[in-house]
């Protein structure tokens, strides 16, 4: 046994400078930690990661960040000190709306609903996009040739086109609205974007699967004698977790879009009660246009899309770092 | 070629057909047109009768038989020319149509003649200097024109060059509304051309974004191709290499992409259209939609549906026609 | 000689390859392999050589059932794997391994190299401590134990292979396919995993299907070998003698590519260049498949398929004219 363990020690360097995406081989860094390295690096992803935990710390605290109640006056309107569409003021840094709300406080209780629209739909898209996905990767066949045929008509269609003809679908079916209750509820606005958002994650999805399928390791287990499960939640799964975590994140963006596009154009959750969401605060600001009462228009849009280059950095700065290609080719 | 031309077109008759099917099927319950008619006719309601013959004549039998047969009964009067007239007034649809058919088109037309040169030329800067200040300033811009969501930008260009110029200089800069002023008689491109400026502006975000990134992926992937090393190698100078080959190859898939998008373009300028009250396609969707207007509905989609599998046939020869490696057989 | 292992009688497969041109799906069957027939006796070594599109590599997923064969029976320790229903095929799994070609893509690179050499002990479900013996079996193919908290990104492609070839001695099977083992792995390297191998089979009694693409690497390690032109076998026999007097023109083409070490020898070495490419799978030529590249084809070859018999050479050769070879090329080169 001695020849070959003489070579074993001539054998690392001999082909080291092949694995040009490792780094440095004496530290013992997994894989988890090598893309967590590389994200950190993604400048814009990494600022944009601690602006989005402010914003959510400032959303989750809100009985401490919001200065008024949801649907409170910043002060009682008297006669020639009205209270409606004031500009920023001390009292009121973001100005105030046609009620004499306050538009800084209302802007984190629209982001508290936005957020969580976005996170349940992100969740329940990338839920079932991943299984149907993975499956119709995995096992092929027809579940592959409908889910991909389906998709290719949906992704051509306008996404507003869509929501709103789904939209008027399940409102129509007695028991579709006995579970997914009103159309104006936050509840049937989730289930309505999964429905729809699940498309593009489940296309994803696939594509992974479909790639890691032809990897020799996959037949490895399978020669090991594994089940079909086995290989799919201990070989595949974890190794599309990368990419699930970037169509979860885009997932996210696409849902408070999605929720915004629909509120401004009156199909969004239901106001009542003062409730708000980033989308509904938009749709007043088209009010706020004529009479020019720019806070009112500025500060919703520019802080929805903040919100959104966060999410969509991130999301950059994860696939960058799940996928190093391209950086590769950068060099 | 022409075989294979021939042999899709062919093939695209059948995919229609599934195609308006199922619109047909979608729309007849999301939009529930025996209600809406009740609704914008209360008198005809209460007679069940002329309900009854409503019915029969524009096939609106219930259940899934029901469904196959009104399908039938609606495709053979939409290609004889027999359309049902409009829910709201009772007016023909085609008139209508078209002219937000032809608005849409005009307004999508020019939105892609200054995205695409924009958006390319902007890729093929960043590709040249990968990892560069250029390419992080156009890749990080891209993103910033994902983010920015045509109605926020709608509106806030509609106050400043509307409402803040106008506050500050008297008269707003641009309009931010319609295609003419009120009242407005004739054809006036120059006076169009000054209403589309907005709506282009926000349509064309987004598209430049994409199309930059697209652009700058697709001219990278071929500039750090073996056979532009080989090129290279050959002592080629960079600007022939450039032009003569890495240009060429990286605009296949561009092509695809803008016919897709060109195909697009008749039901995907919604929002604009409806913020700046562009009588398009779009406004046109919306109105019928919240009338729950079948009969304006159904030919639309029809449209906007055959517009994208037309622009997938165009997009499949194009990428046949350009990429040799694609045999049509 | 023992009882054979692994006994492949006239096995078949072929695929069907979908073509998607947009909306129109085109299928159309590859005839990868055709009619093969292997016999692996225990305790030997046998080689499987063919150029890439030569049907080796199905032939050994075929025997392992990682491929599903279209017709023809498999064999192993008497027991018919065809049609073995999945559940007793699992437990035979323990039996026989398998080693992949690209190191690199053989192990999951989320998974530790203790993980992946400890997983077929936890789908098997071994009893006993699977830690030491993932570093018992770590220091068998010449690692350190303390190597199995490590992730394969961290191991050169030789070292890698030894983890391959650790994860698939650790059921202790009695029979391995080597699927090109080597062939993605630096030459300074190849020998000292070419060694490791044979110095196992010695101390495990295995039994080894060693597949390549070029004579050179199995001559060493094999017993006899079958070479696979197109999904058939074109001959078979035992390593010496195939190399000392093969009478296939194409076996001999493979041969004539070896270079020589022997410089005399090299520089006398007649190299039979074979014209054109390997035809297609999906439509392959009419009565001998080697016939539109062989140097010797007569009108013959192009109506009636060469049996693989004995021709007077002492092993079976599928070609008409066996006994013209040796004539018409000239003697053995490496001989």
């Amino acid at each position: 046994m001695t020849e070959f363990q003489e070579l074993n020690h001539v054998d690392p360097p001999a082909d080291l400078h092949h694995d040009d995406s490792i780094g440095v081989l004496q530290t013992s860094l997994s894989p988890k930690r090598m893309a967590a390295k590389r994200f950190v690096n993604h400048r814009a992803a990494f600022v944009s990661a601690i602006v989005l935990t402010m914003i959510i710390i400032f959303v989750v605290l809100s009985p401490i960040t919001a200065r008024y109640g949801i649907n409170e006056s910043i002060f009682k309107a008297e006669a020639g000190h009205p209270n409606q569409n004031l500009a920023p003021f001390n009292l009121a840094w973001f100005g105030t709306d046609s009620n004499g709300r306050d538009l800084y406080s209302r802007i984190i209780y629209g982001a508290q609903v936005s957020l969580m629209i976005g996170l349940f739909t992100a969740i329940g898209s990338v839920l079932l996009g991943t299984l149907v996905g993975g499956l119709a990767g995995y096992k092929g066949g027809w579940l592959d040739d409908i889910l991909m045929r389906v998709t290719d008509i949906y992704l051509a269609l306008p996404l507003l086109v869509v929501l709103v003809i789904v939209r008027g679908m399940l409102k129509n079916v007695d028991w579709v609205t006995a579970i997914m209750g009103d159309t104006s509820s936050v509840r049937f606005l989730v289930i309505l974007l999964t429905v729809v958002g699940w498309m593009g994650v489940a296309r994803l999805i696939r594509g992974q699967v479909k790639q890691l399928k032809e990897r020799e390791f996959i037949e490895a287990a399978r020669a090991l004698g594994a089940s079909s499960s086995r290989i799919m939640f201990r070989h595949l799964l974890p190794n599309s977790v990368g990419q699930i975590m970037v169509a979860l994140t885009f997932a996210v963006v696409g849902a408070i879009s999605a929720e915004a596009t629909l509120s401004f154009f009156g199909f969004g959750p239901d106001a009542g009660s003062g409730m708000t969401s980033l989308g509904l605060l938009i749709r007043d600001s088209k009010k706020a246009v004529p009479p020019g009462y720019w806070w009112l228009v500025v500060f919703p849009g520019v802080f929805f899309i903040i919100l959104s280059l966060c999410i969509n950095f991130i999301g950059d700065g994860l696939r960058d770092a799940v996928d190093p290609k391209m950086q590769q080719e950068v060099k | 070629m022409l075989r294979f031309i021939v042999r899709r077109l062919l093939w695209a008759i059948p995919t229609l057909f599934i195609v308006t099917f199922v619109v047909y099927c979608a729309l007849r319950l999301a939009t529930n047109p025996l209600a809406s008619y009740a609704r914008a006719n209360p008198r005809v309601a209460k007679d069940p009768e002329k309900m009854a013959q409503y019915v029969e004549t524009n096939g609106l039998w219930p259940g899934f038989s029901g469904y196959v047969r009104g399908y039938f009964v609606w495709l053979k009067g939409f290609v004889t020319g027999n359309w049902q007239v409009s829910i709201k007034g009772s007016r023909p649809v085609w008139p209508n149509l078209k002219i937000a058919l032809v608005n849409t088109i005009r307004l999508g037309l020019l939105a892609v003649m200054v995205s695409i040169p924009i958006g390319l030329s902007l890729g093929i800067f960043a590709a040249l200097k990968p990892g560069r200040l250029r390419d992080t300033a156009v890749n990080t811009g891209a993103i910033i024109g994902f983010s920015v969501q045509p109605f926020i930008s709608a509106i806030i260009l509609q106050l400043f060059f509307g409402v803040q110029w106008a506050k500050w200089f008297g008269e707003p800069l641009l309009p931010t509304s319609g295609l003419y002023p009120p009242g407005h008689q004739g054809f006036d491109p120059v006076l169009m051309l000054k209403y589309m400026i907005l709506p282009v502006i926000v349509v064309s975000i987004q598209s430049i974004a994409s199309y930059s990134r697209y652009m700058r992926a697709s001219l990278l992937d071929v500039l750090n191709s073996d056979y532009l090393r080989t090129a290279r190698s050959k002592g080629i100078s960079e600007r022939r290499v450039l032009v003569k080959h890495a240009l060429r190859n990286a605009m296949i898939p561009i092509v695809t992409l803008a016919a897709l998008d060109i195909g697009a373009i008749v039901g995907g300028l919604i929002i604009s259209e409806a913020v700046f009250d562009y009588p398009g396609m779009g406004v046109f969707f919306l109105n019928a939609q919240s009338n729950g207007d079948f009969p304006e509905l159904m030919p639309w989609m029809v449209i906007i549906t055959s517009s994208v599998i037309l622009f997938n046939l165009l997009a499949d020869l194009a990428y046949a026609w350009l990429d040799p490696r694609i045999r049509l057989d | 000689m023992t009882a054979p292992v692994v006994e492949v009688a006239n096995l078949t497969k072929e695929f069907t390859v979908k073509s998607s041109h947009g909306l129109r799906v085109i299928r159309r069957t590859v005839h990868a392999v055709s009619d093969v027939s292997l016999t692996v006796p225990s305790g030997k070594t046998v080689g499987l050589v063919g150029e890439s599109g030569s049907g080796k590599t199905t032939v050994g997923r075929c025997i392992l059932r990682l491929i599903e064969p279209t017709a023809g029976s498999v064999k192993f320790q008497g027991t018919e794997l065809v049609g073995l229903p999945a559940k007793d095929l699992r437990k035979l799994r323990r039996s026989m391994q398998i080693v992949f070609q690209d190191p690199y893509a053989s192990l999951d690179p989320k998974m530790t190299i203790g993980a992946s050499i400890a997983e077929p002990l936890q789908i098997q479900k071994v009893e006993g401590n699977h830690q030491d013996r993932v570093a018992e079996l770590l220091e068998l193919v010449g690692l350190a134990p303390d190597h199995a908290r490590r992730f394969p990104h961290e191991f050169s492609g030789g070292q890698r292979q030894r983890v391959g070839v650790a994860r698939a001695l650790a059921l202790n099977p009695s029979f391995i396919v080597l699927d090109e083992p080597v062939s993605a792995l630096d030459v300074s390297i190849q020998a000292g995993v070419v060694n490791l191998l044979q110095d196992l089979q010695e101390q495990l009694g295995l039994s080894y299907l060693f597949i390549a693409h070029d004579l050179s690497v199995v001559r060493h390690i094999s017993d006899s070998v079958a070479v696979m032109y197109l999904g058939k076998v074109v001959e078979v026999g035992p390593a010496e003698e195939l190399y000392s007097a093969s009478a296939h023109p194409y076996t001999r083409a493979l041969l004539s590519a070896v270079p020589q070490a022997d410089p005399i020898v090299e520089r006398e070495r007649q190299r039979i260049m074979l014209q054109g490419e390997v035809p297609s799978p999906i439509n392959p030529p009419s009565g001998c498949r080697f016939r539109t590249r062989c140097p010797m084809a007569q009108e013959i070859c192009s109506v009636e398929e060469p049996a693989l018999i004995d021709r007077g050479q002492g092993h079976p050769v599928a070609c008409h004219f066996a006994e013209a070879v040796a004539v018409t090329l000239g003697s053995n080169v490496s001989a």
